[in-house]
């Protein structure tokens, strides 16, 4: 008992020293001007002849001094996208049969394999480790040499931990199927199969880290701080929270929404944030609006984040001095929130014209709204007064959607669409489908997030009415809960569409077979 | 060489007072409330945990949570869920379910609330034959249904309004209302010392 609670203590002091002195080093590095970016840093994506001059979706053929660089990793890359897009279709096709149960509820009930409990949680694990994160891993990928001027180490490693990684995504996937699942949300994948994720995480961040480690820039771009402290965050992340052994009851709540909300957080957020800064300023073909914020929006991130999981739970049974620092937390989250929103719309609103000629910087400037608009919604949500309707509703799932959809999915589709040509050296066949796929996705998740916002906070209020009935909060949800469906058939399609154009694309054209 | 250790050095830093804060702060906070009282909740038997793992296994927790809020927050006393929660109603459950959607109602104190198995096992099997506006799935797949004049079995339970109809619970169904019953955390949690 006593040795027990010794290894306690001495974990709290070592765990509490750790980070005091990491934060005393890092002050000492901002006094000494370490960090202190110069100006000319900003400029750093371009070469010479592309400063001023925007850079559109198609490349022009014999013409890109980056080739070298992106074709250092293009196997692993292509397998990390394509693979990425496939479990996208899948997973919204589960995402779409769970949102008609809510209005069609004998809908392919019959069967114990199609029942809503299986069906999303599958359709949440796949978007998140089967889309998410490998997508964001191989645009990722993609920017790193670019960012580095290094070729990408250890290419093979790196394809073989694609393959591990999908092993992974899809021994979890059949295991909740048949009933072996963690039951923690967000980390249902059966705990043996996450090693697997893990193992691939670790053979992914290592070349990574060595590319970074060799890089010829005197200076890091914005875009790679996100990278290098994902990369970091992440592995941590997951691996402590799949240590279910540590917990239990609320101790375990806790563990499990300090999770949920950090790979939101300290994952795909920076991550997506990363490729904003660099494809925004690269595609309009000016630097990004102020460098300087940029260095606020990110601390901000790495510390305010990093704490605001615990507004999952207010009002539960959690210590009340957690929860007012997550509140805390959350409204900081702001002031990164609004840095970088002002570094992106003021760059975007100077070169506004360039949305015309550009699908890829419509995809991007509808993330970097979506993630000012899901962010500020975030802060305010985690207020108690207004927590304490949209705690338990459907405005949660909304606002998630745009958040993981609206920001980091619509990031994402930018970043493959404008990968891809770079990558293989040739262009789209029908540069029109990319406009359609933005069209159908943008409609599609203001239909979802609006509509089911507007009854989840419906339903919120009739949750706190002392007159009402419990049966009352269904009822009004249902008109809601169609209009999701509209919204996400609309989604559907537009990942058939994205699957069509990435998969056209890899195959050589006729003209080029001929030569 | 370049810059990136400050990156590394300032990411370490912020995620090791994130896992202070919130994986062993608690750890060390919680757990010593949970020796002091014991739980309104009693040890689960084995068929409860069976059932338990039904629940998660067929994710019941997306759409009923097990808290209680405070009055304050919302109408939860109102809808008849008990007491708001506490710590120590939580400490047999691994893994925990308290859940974040209230599309279907609090399950916190189900077991006192509705303590009826036949009213649990028609619902499970139909929620619609006994709650119209449910939008519940079926489970009508942990159930066979029997035609006979007279019960077939111990356990069969007659379809309302159907003569002959029966229903006859599988396992997977009879341990999930037995863990469904044993959620009775409307009680009080008595202290460890006041036991013997």
């Amino acid at each position: 008992m006593m040795a027990s609670m010794d290894a306690k203590v001495v974990f709290l002091i070592l765990t509490f020293s750790i980070s005091v002195l990491g934060m005393v080093a890092f002050v000492v590095a901002l006094i000494q001007k370490q960090v202190l970016v110069p100006p000319s840093a900003a400029k750093s994506i371009f070469d010479q002849s592309e400063m001023g001059r925007a850079e559109l979706d198609s490349i022009e053929v014999g013409r890109n001094q980056w080739r070298m660089l992106d074709q250092s990793a293009r196997t692993p890359i292509l397998f990390f996208i394509v693979s990425s897009v496939i479990w996208l279709a899948i997973g919204s096709i589960f995402g779409l049969l769970v949102s008609f149960k809510f209005h069609a509820p004998e809908f392919l009930g019959t069967q114990s394999l199609l029942t809503f409990g299986k069906l999303r949680p599958l359709h949440l694990n796949i978007i998140t480790y089967g889309w998410l994160s490998p997508a964001a891993l191989g645009v990722a990928m993609w920017l790193v040499p670019r960012l580095t001027k290094v070729p990408l180490q250890n290419v093979k490693t790196l394809f073989a931990a694609g393959i591990i990684w999908n092993i992974g995504v899809t021994l979890g996937c059949i295991g909740i199927f048949v009933g072996l699942t963690d039951g923690l949300e967000w980390l249902e994948f059966w705990w043996p199969f996450d090693i697997l994720l893990a193992v691939a995480g670790a053979m992914i961040a290592i070349p990574l880290f060595r590319t970074i480690y060799l890089s010829k820039e005197k200076h890091l771009y914005v875009t790679m701080w996100y990278i290098i402290c994902a990369l970091i965050w992440f592995p941590v992340l997951f691996v402590i929270a799949n240590c279910h052994f540590l917990h239990s009851g609320v101790e375990q709540a806790i563990a499990n929404w300090w999770f949920a909300h950090n790979v939101l957080g300290l994952w795909v957020t920076p991550l997506g944030l990363g490729i904003i800064y660099y494809l925004l300023p690269k595609i309009i073909g000016h630097p990004i609006a102020s460098y300087q914020l940029s260095l606020f929006g990110f601390w901000g991130l790495a510390l305010f984040y990093s704490q605001v999981g615990m507004h999952h739970l207010l009002g539960g049974p959690i210590p009340t001095w957690m929860a007012n620092l997550s509140i805390v937390m959350s409204v900081g989250m702001a002031i990164p929130v609004i840095t970088v929103a002002i570094n992106h719309h003021v760059s975007t609103y100077k070169h506004f014209h360039v949305l015309k000629d550009s699908v890829v910087l419509r995809f991007i400037v509808f993330g970097a709204m979506s993630y000012t608009v899901s962010s500020l919604q975030g802060s305010l949500h985690s207020l108690r007064s207004f927590n304490y309707v949209t705690h338990f509703t459907h405005w949660t799932v909304a606002h998630a959607h745009l958040g993981l959809y609206g920001f980091t999915s619509m990031v994402l589709f930018g970043g493959i669409y404008f990968a891809l040509p770079r990558l293989l050296g040739r262009n789209f066949k029908y540069p029109w489908l990319l406009n359609l796929h933005f069209w159908l996705a943008a409609t599609g998740i203001i239909i979802y997030a609006v509509g089911l916002g507007i009854g989840g906070w419906l339903q919120g209020q009739e949750l706190r009415n002392v007159n009402g009935s419990f049966e009352q909060s269904v009822r009004l949800t249902m008109p809601y809960l169609y209009i999701r469906s509209i919204g996400g058939t609309l989604m559907l399609l537009s990942h058939f569409l994205m699957l069509y154009n990435v998969l056209s694309i890899l195959r050589p054209q006729t003209s080029e077979v001929a030569k | 060489m370049n810059k990136a250790y400050i990156f590394v050095l300032g990411g370490t830093s912020t995620i090791t007072l994130s896992i202070f804060i919130f994986i062993l702060m608690p750890r060390i906070q919680v757990h010593n409330i949970n020796k002091e009282m014991i739980s309104a909740q009693a040890p689960y038997t084995e068929n409860e945990l069976k059932g338990r793992h039904v629940y998660v296994e067929n994710g019941c927790l997306y759409c009923h949570s097990q808290q209680v809020r405070d009055p304050v927050a919302g109408a939860d006393q109102h809808f008849g869920w008990g007491r708001p929660s506490l710590p120590s109603d939580y400490i047999y459950d691994q893994p925990h379910l308290l859940g974040t959607m209230r599309t279907g109602p609090d399950l916190s104190n189900i077991g006192s609330r509705q303590p009826s198995r036949d009213w649990q096992h028609l619902h499970l099997y139909n929620p619609r034959s006994l709650v119209e506006w449910s939008i519940m799935p079926g489970f009508s797949f942990y159930y066979e249904v029997v035609s006979a004049s007279e019960k077939p079995k111990e356990n069969a339970i007659q379809i309302p309004g159907k003569e002959g109809q029966w229903i006859i619970p599988k396992d997977e169904a009879e341990n999930l209302v037995s863990c469904l019953m044993s959620l009775k955390r409307d009680r009080e949690p008595v202290k460890a010392s006041e036991v013997k």
